[in-house]
């Protein structure tokens, strides 16, 4: 195809987020949704980069940010899974509904 | 370094990136989910290393295919998920999940096609060999702020998850 531009490293993020969105809105097991937020950060950071071949480094500095913020989230999150699972003896997100009417 | 064949290495990730994410959010066992998401992150790091930038690419090697996607399979080994695996897999909205997904899709293709034009078409000089110096020196310069927030946060972080997995606190 043509030479490999910016935009070509867009469209792989954009898919890439689709498809981490499709994870963390259609599946039960509260693991793999957290496995697809890492997926959409993967691809923001991506784009981060994509871009910062064009205006500087300003792009690599912040992808550092979201990886180390993505880590902090995803130790918070998995603290509370097994806080959860020790409760109630599942991970699946449509049994969590002690709150529901 | 000039780089070579620089199409071919673009789809080959390409295609490994977009399969293993396919995999991650279908697969019925979380090792597999993980597994392949660590097939994910070397993609992405390979696309980096494209995009001349060799530092991000090691931090993500380190930090997230060692790291995060580890702290994954420590938490799987520590829950027992035999019952999970073989019930339904997929929650009562998956349809209006992948209709808002597709929504969204559509709303990015078209972004793509009326900005094609904006992106200046020059690349910024961004040495290969000073990549790291300069990260470090923005780093503790411009963005020290940030930097100190961050390691904050994963004080904070860890004390919270430390806490919330104890037995008895």
């Amino acid at each position: 195809m043509a030479e490999i531009s910016t935009l070509h490293y867009l469209v792989v993020a954009a898919a890439l987020f689709m498809i981490g969105t499709i994870g963390v809105l259609t599946r039960r097991n509260v693991i793999i949704i957290l496995m697809s937020i890492e997926l959409i950060l993967n691809a923001v950071n991506l784009n981060l980069v994509a871009f910062s071949r064009l205006y500087g480094l300003h792009g690599q500095v912040f992808s550092i940010f979201v990886i180390t913020d993505a880590a902090a989230e995803a130790a918070v999150g998995l603290g509370i899974i097994i806080a959860f699972f020790r409760n109630k003896e599942t991970v699946n997100v449509d049994e969590v509904d002690l709150l529901k009417w | 370094m000039t780089p070579v064949a620089t199409t071919f290495f673009f789809y080959f990730l390409a295609f490994f990136a977009i399969a293993s994410a396919i995999a991650v959010i279908t697969r019925r066992n979380p090792v597999h989910a993980a597994l392949a998401l660590i097939v994910t992150l070397l993609s992405i790091a390979g696309f980096y290393l494209m995009l001349y930038a060799p530092f991000v690419a090691a931090v993500q090697i380190v930090l997230y295919a060692g790291g995060i996607v580890v702290l994954f399979l420590f938490v799987i080994m520590l829950i027992n998920l035999e019952k999970n695996v073989r019930e339904y897999q997929f929650n009562k909205q998956w349809l209006v999940g992948i209709l808002a997904a597709l929504a969204l899709g559509g709303l990015l293709l078209f972004v793509f096609q009326r900005g094609y034009d904006i992106f200046p078409r020059s690349f910024a000089a961004l040495p290969e060999a000073e990549n790291t110096q300069q990260i470090g020196v923005w780093l503790y310069g411009n963005y020290m702020l940030p930097f100190e927030i961050a390691s904050l946060l994963l004080l904070v972080a860890i004390v919270g998850a430390v806490v919330m997995a104890k037995k008895r606190i």
